[in-house]
C-alpha cells in the first residue's frame, strides 16, 4: 500500500490523477462506503459491485474534486447516485435475497405475510422516494446527511418519505390490506 | 397528533417490521478487499472506446460510402 501523508497531500495528489493516491483513498474509504450502499440498496454481493463502480466514477471525475473539501461526502453523494441507478435499472420485483436481516424483536401484531406484501410494495415504490424512506425511516439516518448525500434539502428528504410512505399505504390498500 | 401523523406513524413502524435495518446484520460490514476488482475495473476501463466515439465514426464511413466524392474536400479539412 502506498504511503502517503499526510491527509491533504493524498487528496491534492488523487485531484491529479495520482493512482497510489486513489488507491490510498480506496482502501481508507471502501468499507465506510460499502456500508452506506447496503443500506440502500439491503443485498451484500450488490453493495460491493456498487461500490466498485462508485470508486470507479470517482476515479474518473479525479479532475472535478477540490482538495480543499470533504472527500467523504463527496463520495457518499457519488455512492448515492449509483446506488439510485441501480435501483432503477434493476427490475422492481426482483427476489430479495435470502439473507435479509430479520427484526430483532417481530412485533406479534404484525403477520409474517403483511410483513412481506410491505417488502413487495417497497420495492414497487420509485427508487427515489425508496432510498429516501429507506435511509430515514428503516436506516434512521439523520436527514441532513440524507440530505447531502442526495443532494437535497432537509425539508425535500422529509417530503420524499412522506411521499413514499402515503404511496406504500395506497398500494397496500390497492391489495385489500388495511395496514 | 392528527390522524394522518398516526398512520404515517404506524406505516413506518410497519415498514420497519418489515424491513429491519441493515446495522445488525453479519454482513452490514465489508468482508474482503475490493481493491483487486477495483484494479481490474480500473484496466478494463482504460483500453475502453467510448460509445459516442463508436458512433462517430459509423457515421463517416456511412457519410464516405454515400459521398465518396466528398473524401477530398474531408482530408482537406483534417
Amino acid at each position: 500500500m502506498p504511503a502517503l501523508e499526510p491527509a491533504t497531500d493524498v487528496l491534492r495528489q488523487f485531484s491529479h490523477g495520482n493512482v497510489d493516491a486513489f488507491e490510498s483513498l480506496f482502501r481508507q474509504h471502501q468499507g465506510d462506503v460499502y456500508r452506506w450502499i447496503v443500506r440502500i440498496v439491503r443485498d451484500p454481493a450488490v453493495a460491493e459491485d456498487v461500490t466498485v463502480e462508485t470508486f470507479w466514477r470517482i476515479h474518473r471525475a479525479h479532475a472535478r474534486f477540490d482538495p480543499s473539501r470533504s472527500f467523504e461526502a463527496w463520495a457518499r453523494r457519488i455512492a448515492t447516485n449509483a446506488a439510485l441507478d441501480h435501483l432503477k435499472s434493476a427490475r422492481p420485483e426482483t427476489e430479495l435475497p435470502d439473507d435479509l436481516p430479520q427484526p430483532a424483536l417481530p412485533d406479534p401484531g404484525i403477520s409474517q405475510e403483511l410483513r412481506e406484501k410491505t417488502a413487495q410494495a417497497f420495492g414497487r415504490l420509485p427508487p427515489k422516494l425508496r432510498i429516501a424512506a429507506t435511509l430515514a425511516v428503516i436506516e434512521e439516518q439523520p436527514y441532513n446527511e440524507i440530505a447531502e448525500a442526495l443532494g437535497i434539502s432537509a425539508g425535500a428528504v422529509k417530503l420524499r418519505v412522506f411521499r413514499a410512505v402515503r404511496l406504500l399505504r395506497k398500494d397496500l390498500k390497492r391489495q385489500g390490506i388495511k395496514p | 397528533m392528527t390522524r394522518d401523523g398516526q398512520e404515517h406513524e404506524r406505516m413506518q413502524r410497519l415498514l420497519r417490521q418489515a424491513l429491519p435495518p441493515t446495522s445488525n446484520h453479519p454482513r452490514a460490514a465489508l468482508q474482503r478487499d475490493l481493491w483487486p476488482a477495483m484494479r481490474q475495473r480500473i484496466e478494463q476501463g482504460s483500453f475502453t472506446v467510448p460509445w459516442f466515439d463508436w458512433a462517430l465514426l459509423a457515421a463517416l464511413v456511412v457519410w464516405v460510402a454515400l459521398f465518396p466524392r466528398a473524401i477530398p474536400v474531408l482530408l482537406y479539412h483534417l
